[in-house]
């Protein structure tokens, strides 16, 4: 079985927008964005010893991309694919929707899986759109897959208590961060890493038109950052073994205790 | 501007936040419709008049019986196109993040989510969206028509009702996608009776998955038991079993508000956020100093829960002590 998994690199550090182009500053370090890695050690379960199926990662964005996938690839995934190319910059949902469903398609996965959110943009609407695109059933926020007779099961969590849902592969899963616990890249794991099969592909590779990217792709915008309201003051402090009495204190003061 | 809100409905009832967007839709000006999409819903769906729709459009199949999005996808896409609206708003919920963002690869249609306002300004219509932990609010627009929009849950209180309104009625005709329908819901969730109840409470304590295990549960209830509140717990630990759903607070959890919230190892995400914000005091103890929610607690303790938490119940049980001296 194939399965590939989504995922994004974001900025480890240093969170802001940038004024000028008012798209996140992405010069930081970049790291895997933590809530892909429960979708990647999902992935590796669902192989298990089975060494007929492969994990492949598949992400769209700059090559430094790459370095932050390297530890998917230490934790256990067999191989990248990483569509880069400038004229994606800036891309939003539908632009980013196409460029990454043209990828997969080329990869024809039997599985496709998404992490809960991108903790840079708070999007967690992505897989929903790539699966409208693949054409593929799709189930969201599952918090245990079980996978038989060629078909996937999930549990998940809505606003009324818990589902359970069904879907013939080749299908698109979205997995809550509840799932499971992302392990630990071995030592061995991550010398092997760099080895692993990296592979950056453009747009025109996978047909993708340059108008159906980027800015000209893009059907939203930008037009203001602003401060938010203003909310009470907020009081932080570091506990030096104190921390209880000053939480007393505190709600003394604000007669809350 | 010509409008369509996607209601939606549970146990008979349409939702609240539905509800909500609606009334800005009218409030806005514009003219708005409606689409009540599920499985014998005629009755319910004509209610959205009395809140302002002018035009009710209802889609009434069998197989629109589960809360599954894709099958949402069609009906609204057709929907969309044959009518030409220019905005679609949705109430932001599991369901309608999936059907809005299914839509917006559909039709090409640009899709802003997690918005708190929206609003028109020279005849366009702008979302406010918070961003980074909501440290910036961002303006964003649509350069192309249908926009689609998510708002965020609990944003707009749904408007008063009035009479039973006058809106126009109209049958959509189901026809789905192959693919749209192999999703199948083989069992839906009900609403979970069992459990404390943690709406009502005057104090509440609330654990996250910086307890580090179910079994430090025991720490909050201790607390709580103290201070003479309820236990809460974030999604994340209910979906990792050491906590029930029905002390979940949050997006898809309970919304409240008590007049002292005290977080403990909770890291704050927005998801949480939206459940507590409205808590006279927040008190968070977390040892993550990058915790979003140390922006917007009245009281951060970076530090150890496991140390901090015990020694808190135990000062705040000397302090009932004094007040209420065993005779």
């Amino acid at each position: 079985m194939k399965i590939a998994v989504c995922v994004k690199a974001v900025p480890e550090q240093a969170r802001r927008i940038d004024p000028g182009t008012k798209r996140l500053d992405r010069s930081g370090e970049p790291t895997l964005n933590p809530f892909d890695a429960n979708a990647v050690e999902e992935a590796l379960q669902l192989k298990g010893d089975d060494g007929g199926s492969e994990v492949v990662l598949v992400s769209l964005g700059p090559a430094r991309t790459l370095e932050a996938l390297r530890k998917a690839l230490a934790m256990g995934a067999d191989r990248v694919v990483l569509v880069s190319d400038d004229a994606a910059a800036g891309s939003d949902l539908v632009a980013t929707s196409y460029a990454l469903a043209k990828g997969l398609e080329r990869e024809q996965p039997d599985l496709v899986l998404f992490g809960q959110q991108a903790n840079d943009s708070d999007g967690a609407v992505l897989w929903a759109a790539v699966a409208d695109r693949l054409r593929r059933p799709l189930i969201s926020q599952v918090a245990e897959l079980t996978l038989a007779d060629g078909s996937v099961r999930g549990k998940r969590q809505t606003e009324f208590g818990y589902d359970v849902i069904q879907a013939p592969l080749p299908a698109v899963v979205a997995v809550s961060d509840a799932i499971n616990e992302p392990r630990y890249p071995s030592l061995k794991g991550i010398m092997g890493a760099k080895k692993k099969p990296q592979e950056t592909v453009v747009l025109s590779d996978l047909g993708v038109e340059a108008e159906r990217v980027g800015e000209a792709g893009s059907r939203t915008e930008v037009y203001a950052l602003n401060d938010p309201p203003p909310r009470g003051e907020t009081v932080r402090i570091e506990d030096d073994g104190t921390g209880a009495e000053k939480v007393v204190e505190f709600l003394l003061e604000r007669k809350a205790l | 501007m010509s409008t369509l809100v996607f209601v939606e409905h549970h146990d008979g009832e349409l939702q609240k936040d539905s509800l909500g967007v609606l009334g800005k839709a009218v409030q806005l000006g514009d003219e708005v419709s409606v689409l009540v999409a599920g499985s014998d819903v005629e009755q319910l769906a004509l209610q959205a008049g009395a809140f302002g729709a002018q035009h009710i459009y209802i889609a009434d199949d069998p197989a629109l019986e589960a809360p599954l999005p894709q099958p949402r996808v069609d009906v609204l896409a057709k929907l969309v196109q044959e009518e030409g609206f220019e905005a679609v708003l949705f109430a932001a919920t599991v369901l309608t993040a999936d059907v809005a963002a299914g839509l917006s690869a559909r039709l090409d249609a640009g899709l802003n989510w997690d918005l708190v306002d929206l609003d028109q300004q020279d005849g366009k219509l702008v979302g406010k969206r918070p961003a980074l932990d909501d440290t910036v609010y961002v303006d964003v627009g649509w350069t192309s028509e249908p926009r689609l929009a998510l708002i965020r849950t609990g944003t707009f209180d749904p408007p008063t009702k009035e009479g039973t309104g006058q809106a126009q009625i109209s049958k959509v005709d189901v026809s789905l996608e192959d693919f749209s329908t192999q999703a199948t819901m083989i069992e839906q969730a009900h609403e979970e009776s069992e459990g404390p109840s943690i709406e009502d409470a005057e104090v509440i304590v609330a654990g996250g998955r910086g307890l580090g295990g179910p079994e430090n549960f025991a720490l909050v209830e201790e607390l709580a038991k103290a201070l003479g509140g309820a236990v809460a717990a974030t999604r994340a630990v209910v979906d990792a079993g050491w906590y029930p759903y029905a002390a979940q607070v949050g997006q898809t959890g309970k919304t409240v508000a008590p007049r002292l919230y005290v977080a403990v190892g909770i890291s704050g995400a927005i998801q949480h956020k939206v459940g507590m914000q409205g808590s006279n005091v927040i008190v968070a103890i977390n040892k993550d100093p990058n915790a979003p929610i140390f922006e917007y607690a009245d009281l951060g303790v970076v530090g150890d829960l496991h140390e901090i938490v015990p020694k808190l119940t135990e000062l705040v049980n000397a302090k009932n002590a004094a007040h209420f001296p065993r005779s």
